[in-house]
């Protein structure tokens, strides 16, 4: 039984085919990445993944669970959590709230339980302080934490929608362009921050990315996307010689 | 001024974050205590229009500031609890019983509103709740068995225990009403599910990614506003004695939006500020139209102004001052006037002042200002 | 029978109006995506001011019309560099509250300049009948079907082929990529609200020798718009379309229908349509993409 694994996933928007009877299986604790030209499905593929498109055709497994047809909610209750490729962050809240907002499938509360502000309502939010209070720490994020979204820098943005995704708690991190928009410095931070969530904190990563130096830094396996089929799959090294990904993305 | 150092998460959570704010509050809240005592009857009667208008304040709050939800068409609620209060006080039913009722009769009503609306965003919601207002406003003119349509249905005054409320009674039951209200919509933000309100708000994709079931809050969000506006129909029945379905028109449903928006729309404190300065404009439209035309006259005097050009001003300023639509007039201005240059609302305004006080004289004024979206299309 | 086709002949008089004043709509919100929900009372204005011309200062009646038109044109660009621009970018809730505010606004000084008293206007058709078989069509509401039509075939012309109507798609479709391509923009913006305030200038014109010039025309314009929504906001020929189903259905619920339906009838529907289909009928279903 394989960790996570996609077989024969299609998605058809009329007449376009997005994605095209792609199959691939992730193992626990790796890190995999999805490289491909612009237009190649990506995107869509993980947008499939995290449940806001419904797929045509095709399965999507999650630790044996046959989770295709489940909502987008609830695949953040089985511990598969995204982030977003143009950031979608609370913009009017400060980074500590929509840090909190990651944590909500961790509470248990009802909503006349928040209301009163019962003794479980107020040991929960507690818990999920510090839980949040963590995850600022390991991200370094404390001295955005009171600002709000909206003032803070592209960079850090990106950061905190990694940080958000982490409160989730997640066991499969699913990261979309995590490096687009970064300066070279950022990008290396983040490759540090991935790293550093894949090994310390176990997550198996799954990500999309362009930047061939992030990839290789970082992956354990590479897949190849090309007009939403896939072009190779294997090692970064093995994918980047592969004379179809050559041809239609990386150049020579 | 005062620096907020937390040593614990726990302290982070008290009701008043700092002893300052503490000492203000009790300090308002003795006032408002005193008031009946120290107040001529007429204040007394202002106040807790106030009130009333307050808790729907806080129902605009929770639905639109928080969760994002527009409604046009809290009229309707106010309605529904408003007549509720007159049926079961006719029938006997006590005070406590029906106010509670009347909530949740409103609630589950705004719930099933809430469903369709589900699927709902933007403009199509909005008129959504307006056709919903309209078609329950003539619900009520019909239902003549019930309601007695147009004539008007007359309210016997609050009772408690079996005795009629005196005015400085139903004052108290007003402002428990309020402050209770107030509280509960306060711990509402402050946990997972205002969390989850403002994550609808601001991004439902991502809110659904974290875990969220939108339409659950979304629902609840309708139902609770509901439900408080409700609450609100039935110290406003008991309030005016009478009730008729053209008292609850789209025109009361703008008001209620004017509340939020005039307040300040992210805010709770917006909502109590918006009602202060709604049930504010009333007195002072009638001290202008009183004192407006003796400072023209006077000033025309005064400097000898006698040409046509300042009597024909001051003839115009008598005919906008008499004419009936002044109030709509008035409102149509501010409304106007308030989102232009006050678009986080008097609430925003009053943060700007503390922030200026504490951080005199340093304070810069671009520090507060709101952001402008041209690019993101708000098409969902 | 007869009773019947009298009926959607009057219905469908009625809807032209509704249509053209959320024709007015649609066209703001393509291009700006602002809600205009003054559309109304700037439709009550044209009437008003078409009094003006036509009854006080006595102009012929084509002369008055063409005069309010222009008018009105003018009143709905400084509407829109007055009010709406400043506030570009806020979030739609804030411009449409703001647009009520005009709307309150324009009613009040209507009562202030015009009175309150309902008013009226001779016109060429006034009083006058066609007969076609046993039907017993008004000529006002004849003369407000042929204006609909031929406005609708006038703008449709006007999009399609004049090099300002593409200008005005193209901001409309894409504000940024309009810029760069030359396309003054805010210009764009004032001419759009002039023509859309000069379209409602017109149903309003079109309108007041059937219900008389008060300043309670503005109501009407709270019905167009569940035409508007029932065609689907994006869509024009949607709004004629929308227009005239609701104003087929109040006429028949008026006339079928027990007492008080007919106030509703058109929100009724607009309910019914929005649970079957959000995006109205003819609208499009816009997905965010992520």
């Amino acid at each position: 039984m394989s960790y996570f694994k996609v077989e024969h996933l299609t998605v058809r928007f009329g007449g376009l085919t997005a994605v095209d009877d792609v199959s691939f299986d992730v193992d626990e604790g790796q890190v995999f990445t999805i490289i491909g030209p612009n237009g190649a499905g990506k995107t869509t593929l993980f947008n499939l993944i995290s449940r806001l498109y419904q797929p045509t055709t095709g399965r999507i497994e999650f630790c044996g669970e046959d989770v295709t047809l489940l909502s987008a909610q609830e695949i953040a209750g089985r511990g598969i959590a995204r982030t977003f490729q143009n950031i979608e962050l609370f913009e009017s809240a400060s980074t500590l709230q929509n840090l909190l907002v990651g944590r909500h499938r961790h509470s248990t509360t009802r909503i006349w339980q928040d209301i009163l502000r019962t003794p479980k309502a107020r040991a929960e939010e507690i818990e999920h302080r510090r839980a949040v209070e963590l995850v600022i720490d390991v991200l370094r994020l404390q001295r955005y934490r009171d600002q709000a979204i909206g003032s803070l820098p592209y960079g850090v943005r990106k950061v905190v929608e990694v940080a958000r995704a982490l409160c989730v708690g997640p066991s499969l991190l699913l990261l979309d362009e995590p490096s687009s928009g970064l300066n070279v410095e950022e990008t290396d931070a983040m490759a540090e921050w991935i790293l550093e969530i894949n090994r310390r904190l176990k997550v198996t990563v799954l990500m999309v990315e362009h930047d061939m130096s992030l990839v290789n830094r970082v992956s354990d396996r590479v897949l190849a996307l090309d007009a939403g089929k896939i072009m190779a799959l294997g090692t970064a090294e093995e994918v980047q010689n592969h004379p179809d990904v050559i041809a239609a993305y990386l150049g020579t | 001024m005062s620096a907020h150092i937390r040593t614990s998460h726990a302290q982070a959570d008290r009701l008043f974050l700092s002893g300052q704010s503490k000492i203000w509050y009790t300090l308002l809240g003795l006032a408002m205590v005193a008031a009946p005592m120290l107040l001529p009857p007429y204040y007394l009667s202002q106040i807790v229009f106030v009130l009333i208008y307050a808790i729907v304040g806080v129902a605009m709050n929770v639905l639109s500031g928080q969760a994002g939800q527009v409604s046009i068409g809290h009229a309707a609620f106010l309605a529904i609890g408003a007549y509720c209060a007159a049926v079961a006080s006719k029938h006997g039913v006590p005070l406590p019983v029906y106010l509670l009722l009347a909530g949740v009769l409103t609630g589950l009503i705004g719930y099933l509103a809430g469903l369709p609306a589900l699927r709902l965003h933007g403009i199509y919601l909005a008129i959504a709740t307006l056709a919903f207002a309209f078609i329950v406003e003539e619900i009520l003119a019909r239902w003549e068995s019930v309601t007695h349509g147009n004539e008007g249905l007359m309210l016997a005054k609050a009772q408690l225990f079996g005795r009629p409320l005196s005015d400085a009674g139903f004052y108290y039951l007003c402002l428990g009403v309020t402050v209770l209200v107030v509280l509960a919509a306060y711990n509402l933000t402050r946990s997972p599910t205002g969390r989850a309100f403002m994550a609808i708000r601001d991004s439902e994709t991502a809110a659904r990614s974290m875990g969220i079931d939108t339409a659950h809050f979304k629902t609840a969000a309708f139902a609770m506003s509901a439900g408080i506006t409700g609450i609100a129909g039935v110290l406003y029945a008991h309030k005016l004695s009478f009730l008729s379905p053209e008292m609850f028109s789209i025109q009361v449903s703008i008001d209620f939006v004017m509340i939020i928006i005039i307040g300040g729309m992210l805010s709770l404190r917006g909502a109590v500020f918006g009602a202060i300065f709604m049930i504010m404009v009333d007195p002072l439209l009638i001290f202008l139209k009183d004192a407006l035309p003796l400072a023209s006259s006077a000033a025309m005097a005064r400097f000898g102004l006698d040409g046509p050009v300042p009597q024909a001003l001051h003839a115009g300023l008598l005919r906008v001052l008499n004419a009936p639509g002044l109030k709509s007039l008035i409102f149509g201005l501010i409304i106007i006037l308030f989102i232009v240059f006050e678009p986080m609302g008097l609430d925003g305004r009053w943060q700007r002042f503390k922030a200026y006080l504490a951080q005199f004289p340093l304070y810069r004024p671009a520090s507060a200002r709101a952001s402008r979206m041209f690019l993101k299309s708000e098409r969902r | 029978m007869i009773d019947f086709l009298q009926q959607l002949f009057s219905g469908v008089a009625l809807g032209c109006v509704y249509g053209l004043i959320a024709l007015g709509f649609v066209l703001i919100y393509k291009a700006t995506e602002v809600v205009n929900f003054a559309q109304g009372e700037v439709m009550m204005i044209g009437a008003f001011l078409s009094y003006t011309f036509i009854s006080t200062l006595g102009l012929n009646y084509w002369l008055g019309f063409a005069m309010c038109i222009v008018c009105m044109a003018i009143i709905g660009s400084l509407i829109e560099r007055l009010v709406v621009r400043p506030i570009l970018g806020y979030p739609q809730f804030s411009i449409v509250m703001a647009t009520i505010g005009l709307g309150l606004v324009l009613r009040a000084l209507a009562g202030i300049i015009w009175g309150t008293d309902d008013l009226r206007i001779e016109t060429p058709f006034t009083g006058g009948v066609v007969k076609v078989g046993q039907l017993v069509l008004s000529s006002d509401s004849l003369s407000i079907i042929v204006a609909t039509a031929v406005l609708c075939a006038v703008l449709y012309a006007f999009f399609r082929f004049t090099r300002l109507g593409i200008a005005m798609q193209a901001t409309s479709q894409n504000m940024l990529a309009a810029y760069y391509m030359g396309i003054p923009v805010k210009r764009m913006f004032s001419l759009i609200w002039s023509l859309s305030a000069a379209v409602a200038c017109a149903a309003g014109v079109l309108l007041a020798p059937i219900t008389l010039i008060h300043a309670n025309l503005g109501f009407l314009g709270i019905k167009a718009f569940p035409a508007a929504v029932l065609g689907g906001f994006g869509s024009i020929p949607g709004a004629v379309a929308g227009g005239i189903v609701i104003g087929i259905v109040e006429s028949m619920s008026g006339f079928y229908l027990p007492e008080g339906f007919k106030d509703v009838a058109a929100y009724i529907v607009v309910l019914a349509v929005l649970l079957w289909r959000p995006q109205g009928m003819f609208g499009s279903n816009a997905i965010k993409k992520v």
